[in-house]
């Protein structure tokens, strides 16, 4: 139960270089399941060291419960960490894996072998707690992982990618899972992924970073329906969402010789600009009849079966690409045209040089 | 560190048979075979024929050409057990035990932390330690004398144990900080977190790990000072004498005892062999983690 606050947290690698986590600010709730999300080097796994006294911080504090961790040994800060490769002690058996933080706290005897057993048995463990973990499958090394954090009843739970050492299946078996037991503890919880999926499907409140820097700290739908800049635009969504620059005229932009209508907010937002960055998911794109619509030539299609997406370029413009979402057993082959319609409402305009968010 | 490619050798030239196509490639693999046969009984062939030699009467060792056909006996080993083995056998054993020990308590401390907490003159310290291997015990041997004699403690098995400490714990901290950079990383700070004090780090986590390398790291102490000569000849007589000094007793102006020579040499070399083979049955479970992925 601990509420976590980075308050301008910033990991300083080499002096003048730069940072790897810059100024990290943002609150994690009690209770809350925070997802730390970004490409490789942004900063996610060192914040999250940070708060695992794993890595110093240079500057700026950490608060837990409202008190400064800076200084406190990551012992004492009351946090259990489940890493990505899982840190198994190879030597000991699940069973004395899963207690070794409780006897390393001098716990007694009888009540480590309790608080085991309830672990184990929530985690489905209870028949390999004599087993070596080099007996165990990936699936099941990664619930001992789970299983020596929550024996701790810590107050806070990290988690350093758990699930990319997984096959495809296990990782979205477990990843529902971790969300659930995280609900029943109700245990402040910070995970970091670079899977944008992982991110939106588990995490109360998603932090996106970039370069060090803070992005954007939302709610799923809120960084997908409202992302502040281009890069989180095109960082949550899978497929990306489709980001063009495209040239104003009049109150739109023109795209593949049709134009597309701006609302007046982001006219306004956008002034004087020549070009516009032009966010369009692909579901908001959609298929329409021959005569209206942008014409674009296909690809690569995609058949999911309950949907398909198909890559393709605009007939005027081949450099310009797209990806739409069309219907499950689409009959749309490979070097066809296709006409597509634009969801006006469904349109993100981003400044095309800072790339952040304009207007609503 | 390799450790047990003994046999890799051989294992890999059983190719499969049932691949007839490819049949022409298969030359390769029989000409390794042939040769890796012919280098590993050249490199067998001196110690069967040391044992082989033992059990034979000094007229069948010196005969030319050499006879493989004999009545074995155990005379040879009779009369070197009636020189006296007995204390030097135990010098021996004393001065390679307590030695090894002492190597592996002050080793396994050094090298964790020169590898766990690297600072920046770590590697000048490690160049440091191998840098006193460079020198050739000839050159130290003057000064060495001096000074044991100084303190009056020549002849005492004591004397051989620092020196073999000293002469070991170079090699021991090298091949120990390997063992110790196999270890990932994220075990010693799951852990720190998981509320592990250093010492209690290094002894339940990252030792039971790395349990094959201080075999392998002991090994290699054993078999250097059990088979130590140099230090041995010229600090010792008659009580602190080890293997290699007895050895040397058949080896006498009157003439070469083969026999006996073999029948001694055998018996210096039993304890290395059974060491190792012990040591190997730890050796081969290897250093697989089961820790990552």
């Amino acid at each position: 139960m601990a509420e976590v606050v980075f308050d301008e947290a910033s990991r300083i690698y080499t002096p003048g270089a730069t940072p790897a986590v810059d100024k990290l600010s943002l609150t994690v709730n009690d209770g809350e399941l925070v997802v730390l999300v970004g490409p490789s080097g942004s900063g996610k796994s060192t914040a999250l060291r940070m708060l695992a006294g794993l890595e110093p911080i240079d500057a700026g504090h950490l608060r837990i419960d409202g008190r400064d961790v800076v200084d406190v040994a990551s012992k004492d800060r009351d946090i259990a960490m489940v890493f990505q490769s899982y840190a198994l002690y190879p030597s000991k058996t699940v069973r004395d894996n899963m207690a070794f933080p409780l006897k390393m706290r001098g716990m007694d005897k009888a009540e480590q072998a309790k608080r085991v057993n309830e672990a184990a048995e929530i985690l489905g463990l209870t028949e390999y707690l004599d087993r070596k973990p080099k007996a165990l499958s990936g699936g099941q090394r990664q619930r001992v992982a789970m299983g020596r954090a929550i024996v701790r009843e810590p107050r806070v739970f990290l988690m350093d990618e758990p699930l990319s050492n997984l096959d495809a299946k296990m990782r979205v078996q477990t990843r529902a899972q971790i969300a659930g037991l995280q609900n029943r503890l109700d245990v402040t919880t910070v995970y970091v992924t670079h899977d944008q999926v992982e991110a939106m499907t588990m995490g109360d409140r998603v932090a996106v970073l970039r370069d060090g820097k803070l992005q954007q700290y939302a709610t799923p739908s809120e960084l997908y329906d409202r992302p502040v800049n281009a890069f989180v635009a095109g960082f949550i969504g899978s497929p990306a969402m489709n980001l063009m620059d495209l040239q104003r005229s009049g109150d739109g932009v023109t795209l593949g010789g049709s134009t597309l209508p701006l609302t007046r907010e982001v006219a306004d937002a956008a002034g004087s600009a020549d070009t516009v960055t032009v966010g369009l998911r692909p579901e908001d794109l959609s298929l329409t009849s021959e005569g209206d619509g942008i014409k674009a030539v296909v690809d690569v299609v995609e058949e999911l079966g309950s949907e398909s997406y198909l890559y393709a370029h605009m007939a005027e413009h081949p450099d310009t690409t797209l990806v739409v979402r069309g219907p499950g057993r689409t009959r749309v082959r490979y070097g066809e045209t296709i006409a597509v319609r634009v969801d006006p409402d469904a349109v993100h305009a981003f400044d095309a040089s800072s790339g952040e968010r304009l207007a609503s | 560190m390799a450790i047990t490619t003994e046999r890799g050798s051989t294992t890999t030239s059983s190719a499969p048979v049932d691949d007839g196509p490819r049949r022409t490639s298969r030359t390769g693999p029989v000409l390794l075979t042939t040769l890796t046969w012919i280098l590993g009984i050249g490199f067998f062939f001196p110690v069967l024929w040391m044992v082989l030699t033992a059990f034979k009467t000094e007229g069948d060792a010196q005969s030319s050409p050499p006879t493989f056909v004999f009545t074995p006996t155990f005379e040879q080993f009779r009369t070197v057990f009636d020189a006296g083995i007995g204390p030097y056998l135990a010098n021996s054993l004393g001065a390679t035990v307590i030695s090894t020990l002492l190597v592996l308590l002050l080793a396994i401390p050094a090298a964790f932390a020169l590898s766990m907490r690297p600072v920046e003159k770590t590697q000048d310290v490690l160049f440091f330690f191998i840098s006193t291997k460079m020198l050739p015990v000839v050159a130290a041997i003057v000064p060495i004398y001096v000074v044991v004699n100084d303190i009056g403690l020549l002849d005492n098995i004591w004397t051989l144990i620092v020196l073999y400490t000293a002469m070991n714990l170079p090699i021991a901290v090298w091949m120990m900080r390997s063992f110790f950079l196999e270890v990932p990383s994220e075990l010693l700070e799951a852990a720190t977190m998981d509320g592990a004090s250093l010492a209690r780090t290094l002894r339940e986590v990252v030792l039971p790990i790395i349990s094959p390398g201080i075999f392998a790291t002991g090994l290699i102490c054993v078999i250097f000072s059990w088979n130590e000569f140099f230090f041995a000849v010229n600090l010792t007589s008659a009580n602190a004498g080890t293997m290699p000094t007895f050895l040397v007793q058949f080896v006498t102006s009157q003439g070469l005892y083969f026999a006996q020579l073999s029948a001694a040499a055998t018996l210096a070399a039993l304890p290395v062999i059974i060491a190792g083979w012990v040591a190997q049955n730890k050796l081969v479970q290897g250093l697989s983690f089961g820790a990552v992925k």
